[in-house]
């Protein structure tokens, strides 16, 4: 029966509550996946932490303090408006310890965690003691419990959910401007520490609005969980924005949707686990920053630098006996070279013999460069020289720290680089320039 | 003389050696090698790999390529032949250790492991501050060292080790003339005991009266050799680029320095 | 109160406090001296899983596969973060909020689906700690206390405190230098051969099995307290290595007793028919200790002149 309710949950078909509940959630996970992207890149989602776990003690006071003024204390407004008084005060604790330099701001967080949180179990634990009867209302507001969660809590979570969210898209541009680069926003004149104190204040509102769907405990999950995924699939704050907002929503609807059809679940815990799932989805599979995707890219590059070494090797060898392209070396005359261990040379000069490049010599121990090996080492040589005559003679080390996008100097040039490399020495030396392969540059070689 | 200065084989000697930063590559193929002992700069313009070089030399940061030995061996098989004196700032002087604490870090490998320090190694830790001129300063927490104090207190950890080979980044950083004074003389104290001490050094104008041997190093090794032969106006134009400001101060320091080639 | 009540009820729960605090407080003041105290939190999560697995292969509380599973738990975690810091090329904090958060996450629901929170092991000793729940009922009087029978009688989750705070006492002192080395210049370390990579794995280690350990008395989320608040207390009041350790451990069994009498005994004496949540009221008390610390610090004025002078 689990499998038809949860089918009937995510499609909204579970009874009108359920899908508003199931709603809810979703439009927490996109506010939350929303602002959590700006969260990470400014590097506060630990201060998220922080402030989730301060919400205790004031929604339990926000209870007492009901209770004893004869108000509803499971005034759902009133316990969110408690708990955002004390996540305040929680990050604000943390910065003024950390100002002080008395404490390092790791450990100021750590104890504002932990004794807020603490704080707020004691006054818990008085409110078991009221006669108002029974906690069970606020220990869902540890750990989450949408199951339960009336219409009218919902529609109060859309409506801070939609609240944050919209906030966010208003302040999109500014608030790029400050995670990236905050000094430069400071010099173009925007509001840095309104702009601050408004991220603070998104943080504290999605916070908030997370409390009775996930739970103060896991409300950083689905602020950092989705930012992170979108992260690891692009560089690109205008997608990753939209894709954390996704991955949240998604989250927050299959979680919801769970846990609405078995009441005993934790919603915080299935949501954050949703999530977790989509992050190793992307933690594995990304084109870009994947585990996958980075040993591939690793092993390539490995190759590379091994293929281009052994063919320079290779031509320097033969340069230097004064023989012709197609002329026998000795394989370990490149071993040596390069320093390479036996086992590593002889895995080298199979790769290449593989790939065509070389080809055992007739005398045992030698090799010889094919056809397209000579035209290979050729390019490779010529390559490495214009390079090293660029660097030390045109006091390009500069222009060259300009391209830093360059994965690994020569062995990956982006092509533009290369032309303009090349358009250096045409004018600056034509001669050097018209030579298949220019001499090696003299300098201190060992 | 001891017998380390009587050997052929260089101090230190790196080979093809590369080392990449994430997309950014710091070291290309350097090539270098010191003499057996005696005190050898490392000088270039700032982001050049200096510091880099002296930890990719000691297996602190990853080679993407390359050879590096010590007195011709691997590292690992000379290990309590080498002594390395960090940058200042690379610790937390808010730690809660004495000066002497600091120092005695320098003798844990003649402890070994598990061991406790023992009074002989306390011992030549109290002497290596002295040597250092801190004696009075032994248990003194050591944030509330100057900065020219808690680079003698690096230092004295450094000699504790008795090493053959130092190698030191930047060791002149943020300190007093009076410091630099007394830092130079216990240099050249380890050189004159046939030791080989390889320095990262920023100021064109001292290196000259201070080391014997310097590489000019920029991304490339642009030149080594005794000071008098490579530390020269051609070359220093080359390690410092385009800078023009720099490129000035380094000429007219080359022009100053002993043996180097006239004002061109 | 009678001294039977006392020990009956009071004196194991306070026992277990302590020894969860003074452990905790010796191994949190690596943390804190290598400014890593946020890791103690990830671990303290992190380990949940293990100690959910545990429990489903044993089905008791004190048992050494749930110390197994909450350290395989710490260093799948440990190596996650690790991952997801190179990969998403992300600073520390987010990377630990993404594992610690998912893995206790995950760690909930496998309480919750194995049936453990209905019987033994629940959400709320999780939340809460069950320091309440460990009682001495073989105590008769004072003479209990040598009497072996009685001694056998005692909560297992004790005896796992204070297996616990030997294995820790015991790999100080052993690795004493080595941990100073690791913790103040990793890099000089591994070039003189004290390579700080094995010594860092133990203390990961040893937190993590502590955060078994002091599970039971302070729960999951608040162990934090217990790991982090005794040692920045112990910072405030001294600049010595050895006397850092010392007042960490004393801060650590202060905010136990001190946490335990306000929660439990005082309400008891006082006579309220209920007393507060001692493992909360044991976290308060660890951030009142850090202001007293912070007022009575001897090292107020030196230090703000050293922030002033590194400012200018």
């Amino acid at each position: 029966m689990i499998n038809a309710d949860f089918l009937a949950a995510l499609t909204f078909s579970l009874g009108h509550n359920a899908a508003v509940v199931v709603l809810g959630c979703a439009a927490f996970g996109l506010s939350a996946g929303l602002v959590g992207s700006f969260v990470l890149l400014r590097g506060r989602a630990l201060i998220a932490d922080v402030a989730a776990h301060a919400t205790l003690p004031g929604v339990a006071a926000a209870f007492i303090g009901a209770t004893l003024a004869g108000v509803d204390p499971r005034n759902l407004w009133l316990l969110m408006a408690g708990g955002a008084a004390t996540a305040a005060l929680g990050s604000l604790a943390v910065r003024a310890a950390a100002a002080t330099g008395r404490v390092r701001e790791d450990a100021a967080m750590a104890l504002v965690l932990s004794s807020g949180f603490g704080l707020g179990v004691v006054l818990m634990s008085v409110v078991q003691s009221l006669p108002t009867g029974g906690q069970a209302g606020l220990a869902h507001f540890i750990l989450g419990q949408a199951a339960g969660m009336s219409e009218a809590e919902a529609q109060a979570l859309m409506i801070l959910a939609a609240i944050a969210a919209g906030c966010a898209l208003v302040l999109f541009n500014p608030l790029r401007a400050l995670c990236f680069d905050e000094a430069f926003a400071a010099s173009a004149g925007l509001p840095v520490r309104a702009l601050d104190l408004a991220l603070t204040a998104l943080m504290l509102l999605v916070a908030v609005a997370g409390l009775r769907a996930v739970g103060l405990i896991l409300v950083v999950a689905l602020m950092v969980i989705p930012a992170v995924t979108a992260r690891l699939l692009t560089e690109r704050l205008s997608v990753m924005a939209p894709v954390a907002a996704l991955v949240g929503a998604a989250s927050g609807w299959v979680g919801a949707s769970l846990s609405a059809a078995v009441p005993g679940l934790p919603t915080g815990a299935v949501v954050t686990v949703t999530a977790c799932a989509l992050f190793l989805l992307a933690l594995f599979f990304s084109p870009t920053r994947g585990v996958i995707a980075a040993a591939l890219g690793r092993a390539v590059m490995t190759w590379r630098i091994a293929r281009d070494h052994a063919l320079r090797g290779a031509w320097e060898e033969l340069e230097r006996k004064g023989s012709g392209a197609d002329a026998p070396f000795a394989e370990a005359a490149i071993a040596e070279a390069w320093a390479w261990s036996a086992a590593r040379m002889s895995a080298v000069s199979l790769a290449l013999r593989r790939a065509g490049l070389w080809q055992r010599a007739a005398e045992p121990g030698f090799l010889r460069l094919t056809a397209s090996g000579v035209d290979a080492a050729r390019n490779v040589v010529r390559r490495h020289r214009v390079w090293e005559i660029y660097l030390t003679r045109a006091g390009g080390v500069r222009a060259f720290a300009a391209h830093r996008g360059a994965d690994l100097i020569e062995h990956t040039l982006p092509p533009e680089v290369e032309a303009e490399v090349e358009a250096w020495l045409e004018t600056a030396d034509p001669d050097t320039a018209r030579l298949a392969v220019p001499p090696p540059v003299e300098g201190a070689r060992a | 003389m001891s017998t380390t200065a009587s050997l052929p084989v260089p101090a230190l000697s790196v080979r093809h050696l590369t080392v990449a930063y994430r997309d950014a590559p710091v070291l290309w193929e350097v090539g270098w090698a010191t003499p057996p002992s005696g005190l050898v700069a490392i000088v270039g313009p700032n982001g050049a790999g200096k510091s880099t070089l002296i930890k990719a030399v000691l297996g602190l940061v990853p080679k993407l390529s390359g050879e590096v030995r010590i007195f011709g061996e691997p590292l690992a098989a000379v290990r309590r032949r080498v002594g390395y004196l960090p940058q200042r700032a690379s610790v937390d002087w808010d730690f809660p250790a004495t000066a002497l604490d600091v120092v005695a870090m320098g003798r844990y490998p003649r402890a070994g492991w598990l061991r406790p320090l023992g009074r002989k190694e306390k011992g030549a830790a109290r002497a290596a501050l002295a040597e250092v001129g801190l004696s009075d300063f032994a248990d003194r927490q050591i944030g509330q060292l100057s900065g020219g104090q808690q680079q003698r207190v690096f230092l004295a950890r450094a000699l504790a080790l008795e090493a053959d080979l130092y190698l030191m980044d930047e060791p002149f950083a943020g300190v007093d003339a009076a410091t630099e004074k007394a830092i130079v003389s216990v240099l050249r104290r380890l050189a004159d005991q046939g030791k080989a001490v390889v320095v990262v050094h920023h100021d064109l104008a001292t290196a000259p009266h201070y080391f014997d041997h310097v590489l000019l190093l920029n991304l490339r090794a642009i030149a080594a050799g005794p000071m008098a032969e490579a530390f020269t106006p051609e070359n220093l134009a080359r390690a410092y680029g385009g800078r023009l400001s720099l490129l000035d101060q380094a000429v007219a320091a080359a022009a100053g320095a002993p043996g180097a080639a006239p004002r061109a | 109160m009678t001294l039977v009540d006392f020990l009956q009820l009071d004196l194991v729960p306070m026992l277990a406090a302590i020894l969860a605090c003074v452990t905790c407080g010796l191994l949190g003041t690596l943390l804190l001296l290598t400014r890593n105290s946020m890791m103690g939190d990830a671990i303290s999560h992190a380990v949940l899983p293990g100690i959910a697995a545990g429990f489903w292969i044993t089905g008791t509380r004190a048992s050494l596969p749930m110390v197994g599973g909450a350290i395989a738990a710490a260093v799948v975690a440990v190596a996650l973060i690790g991952l997801v810091r190179r990969l998403a090329r992300l600073e520390a904090g987010a990377a630990m909020g993404v594992v610690f958060s998912g893995m206790f996450a995950l760690g909930l629901l496998m309480l919750v689906w194995s049936g453990a929170d209905r019987v033994d092991l629940d959400v709320e000793c999780v939340l809460y700690g069950i320091l309440e729940t460990l009682i001495w009922p073989a105590a008769t009087g004072p003479a209990s206390l040598f009497d072996p029978a009685a001694l056998a009688a005692l909560p297992s989750e004790l005896l796992l405190l204070a297996g616990m705070f030997a294995v820790t006492v015991v790999a100080l002192l052993l690795f004493w230098k080595e941990l100073r080395l690791a913790a103040f210049d990793p890099a000089f370390g591994t070039v003189i051969g004290f390579d700080p990579r094995p010594v860092r794995a133990l203390l990961m280690l040893l937190i993590a099995a502590a955060c078994v350990a002091a599970f039971w008395a302070v729960g999951s989320i608040l162990v934090i307290a217990a790991l982090i608040g005794p040692p920045a207390i112990a910072r405030l009041l001294t600049e010595r290595y050895a006397a850092q350790f010392l007042l960490a451990a004393l801060a650590g069994g202060a905010i136990a007793v001190a946490g335990y009498a306000v929660a439990a005994l005082i309400p008891a004496a006082l006579g309220a028919a209920q007393g507060f949540n001692a493992a909360g009221m044991i976290a308060v008390m660890a951030a009142v200790g850090f202001a007293l610390a912070t007022a009575l610090s001897p090292f107020r004025a030196s230090r703000r002149r050293r922030a002033a002078a590194s400012r200018a």
